[in-house]
């Protein structure tokens, strides 16, 4: 029997057709635009302004604040302007414009392709250097890792989990990239557990993933203290607590950290790139994207330079399908549609998927039947339509006491829903308006 | 017959003890009510709307009669009528409050402004502008999926079918300030309904640059200052690319109207121009002296 998280979940087909498409590179475009805000906190200050030249993993956004990431450049040419421009949030943020030319790296970033194990680092060291180099969590959810790697005072790490289990259907970057990169990534987890001075490192992957499992199983063993655990496929695996309680029996209470019961959850690509960080000195300026869906002609992985137009990564892909009726930004389940194909690559850009017209428009919203699939599906032990009732009615002091800030918002109740309800529209909708009234009352 | 006695001497004897304890207790936890609170309550137009910032007409009634003066208080719905009423009942004097009208200060139909992507979730405001910036290339304008409407209790404001914005019907509104609150996008504001509801305002929230502005909407406001150059009374600031009329300072003399390069300053129930623009009225002129 695999292991898996105890409450609620769904498994919807998994479709990952891009799986085993070796990650491509792209071709880099005449332009490209950078977003200043690329991960969860305050936007990033530029540094550059028009008209200077920059090298690949120059600095252009400094971080302003405790929780925010740098951003460098992923091209060498020269910056065309500083000005706003449409980002998957669906609003016109603030980004750096540059032009092209060439491909010089700054001298710093060590491009050979040879494994690096040795670091003589002390975990401060590192720490640093996670932080210069502005890693975020690339499972999608874009926190800085710097911060989640220093555990608040009073908390100790006791253990490391490696998040290999890309739960998302369709979605296959991190799939390919354990199959590639096995040895940096393994590197890399031992690089984090000396940051984070913990002995354990447990890396959970689904058991769809056969091949990566056995790959791992063979190389851990030149790894002290990391493990490989198989675990069921089943969705929202890959949420952190979710994967905590999967791969270690630990349940964390309403509104706690994972810090609080030990736990570190770090994502694959995040590992790798602090890999490319640390003993590289290459800072975040590209990551594995995979393009797909029904009726894409070439589903595949491609590794690409943040700031490239999601549309070059949909030609790669074939071209956008005659069909076409939605474009994705991450996978079906947590992903957001987009208003354009113009918006620039980021940090957390983990894949696009195409979703042809008859399968993108949702049903018509029908009565609650009270069959309490929702609330079986929810992985946090929630009432979604209980909360999308209070939200309805702005009920907020009792959506607050039913714990809506605990949604994940992972979209298992939409999904499962049989009278079509935008239960995660509303729920996040409330969940922002009582986390807005716990603030003010905070303050 | 003797049962039937017993019983009616019984229920009696209960309901004899019974109001007894209820005279004592009404008695002893007596509440001293100013009776004034229930006659200005009277006098108000119970709709409970809350746009006074009270909880409802019982709630506003009493805080006029605990307050000192009338500063501040003042019921939307009733209006200057019911202050006076308010005002006579207390023995005060209401301070004069220029009656307001929500206006929509976005202007971009169908026509002016192209739908770009098509929006099928949740049809309310809220929820799409937390998704993204709307269907069209403006962020900042209306989504016309009518949260307005729905906050709206005096069955005042309506999506037009043909342009998808809201508009406000004059003689309904009351100025409660509701939808104000409803609209994410801060499109709706309450301003001075003006004498015959004539009303001149900037239709229009797009604090982009003027170039992406105007392409996203033909008649979005791109900033250019030529209002605020022509207007007399410097009534009018530009700020973040997006002109805005000041309420207090514009004498309604509509120079600004016709100079606007995108149409975006809208005139109310004005009666038609002549062929050449009309000369300030006197009084206004004195006004400036």
């Amino acid at each position: 029997m695999l292991k898996t998280f105890r409450i609620g979940g769904i498994h919807p087909k998994e479709n990952k057709i891009s799986a085993g498409n070796a990650i491509q590179p792209i071709a880099i475009p005449d332009q490209v635009i950078i977003p200043l805000s690329q991960h969860i906190g305050a936007p990033c200050q530029p540094v550059v302004k028009k008209g200077d030249n920059v090298k690949v993993g120059t600095l252009i956004g400094k971080s302003v604040g405790f929780v925010s990431a740098n951003i460098h450049s992923s091209v060498s040419g020269t910056v065309l302007k500083i000005d706003k421009t449409l980002d998957a949030s669906g609003y016109k943020r603030d980004a750096v414009f540059i032009k092209v030319e060439g491909d010089e790296w700054e001298s710093s970033i060590d491009r050979s392709p040879d494994l690096k194990k040795s670091c003589d680092l002390v975990p401060g060291e590192v720490l640093d250097k996670i932080a210069a180099a502005g890693i975020v969590g690339m499972g999608g959810a874009t926190f800085p890792s710097h911060v989640k790697l220093t555990p608040p005072p009073g908390t100790k790490a006791e253990i490391l989990i490696i998040n290999g289990v890309e739960c998302e259907p369709w979605l296959t970057s991190d799939h390919q990239l354990m199959m590639e990169k096995a040895d940096e990534i393994l590197v890399g987890t031992t690089l984090v557990m000396k940051a984070l001075k913990v002995q354990k490192a447990i890396i959970g992957i689904e058991n769809n993933k056969q091949d990566v499992i056995a790959l791992f199983t063979q190389k851990v063993k030149d790894y002290a203290g990391i493990h490989v655990q198989p675990l069921k496929v089943q969705y929202p695996q890959g949420g952190e607590k979710q994967l905590i309680d999967a791969l270690t029996g630990r349940q964390i209470s309403s509104g706690a950290l994972p810090i609080s019961v030990g736990a570190v959850v770090q994502n694959v690509g995040t590992v790798f790139a602090i890999y490319e960080a640390v003993q590289k000195n290459k800072p975040l300026v590209e990551r594995v994207v995979t393009v797909t869906g029904k009726e894409v002609k070439q589903p595949c992985n491609i590794l690409s330079r943040v700031g490239i137009p999601l549309s070059d990564l949909i030609g790669v892909a074939g071209g956008l399908p005659e069909t076409t009726g939605k474009v994705v930004s991450g996978g079906p389940m947590m992903g957001k549609a987009l208003a354009s194909t113009d918006i620039p690559v980021t940090k957390g850009t983990s894949g696009i998927l195409i979703i042809p017209t008859l399968e993108a428009k949702r049903n018509a919203m029908k009565d609650c039947i009270r069959c309490a699939k929702c609330v079986s599906v929810c992985p946090m032990g929630l009432n979604p339509t209980l909360l999308m009732n209070l939200t309805e009615y702005e009920v907020w002091d009792r959506a607050e006491k039913e714990h809506i800030t605990d949604c994940i918002e992972c979209g298992s109740c939409s999904y499962t829903c049989p009278a079509d309800r935008p239960l995660l529209d509303y729920i996040r909708l409330g969940k922002g308006k009582v986390n807005g009234i716990i603030r003010t009352r905070k303050n | 017959m003797s049962v039937l006695l017993t019983a009616v001497a019984t229920l009696g004897a209960i309901g004899a003890g019974s109001a007894a304890i209820l005279y004592m207790v009404g008695q002893k936890f007596k509440v001293e009510e100013d009776p004034r609170i229930q006659e200005v309550q009277d006098s108000l137009p119970a709709a409970n709307c809350g746009g006074c910032g009270f909880p409802g007409c019982a709630s506003f009634a009493s805080a006029c009669v605990k307050a000192e003066s009338m500063e501040n208080l003042f019921c939307p719905v009733g209006g200057q009528d019911t202050m006076d009423k308010v005002a006579a009942i207390l023995g005060r004097k209401a301070p004069v409050v220029a009656k307001k009208i929500a206006v929509v200060r976005c202007n971009g139909t169908c026509d002016s402004r192209p739908r770009l992507n098509l929006y099928d979730g949740a049809s309310k405001c809220t929820i799409a502008s937390a998704l993204y910036g709307g269907d069209t290339g403006c962020s900042f304008g209306c989504l016309g999926l009518g949260d307005c409407v729905d906050s709206c209790t005096f069955d005042a404001i309506h999506i037009n079918p043909l342009t998808m914005l809201p508009e406000v019907v004059e003689d309904k509104c009351t100025a409660c300030g509701a939808c104000v609150k409803a609209c994410p996008k801060d499109i709706i504001e309450l301003r001075k309904q003006g004498p015959k509801s004539r009303r001149i305002y900037v239709s229009c929230v797009n604090k982009d640059k003027g170039g992406v502005a105007k392409k996203a909407c033909d008649v979005a406001c791109i900033g250019c200052s030529k209002c605020q150059q022509v207007c007399p009374f410097e009534a009018i600031t530009i700020e973040n690319n997006l002109a805005f009329i000041i309420d207090d300072k514009c004498r309604l003399c509509r120079k600004c109207v016709p100079v606007c390069p995108t149409k975006s300053i809208l005139e109310l129930n004005f009666p038609l121009r002549k062929e050449t623009p009309p000369a300030p009225k006197e009084e206004d002129a004195t006004v400036i002296a």
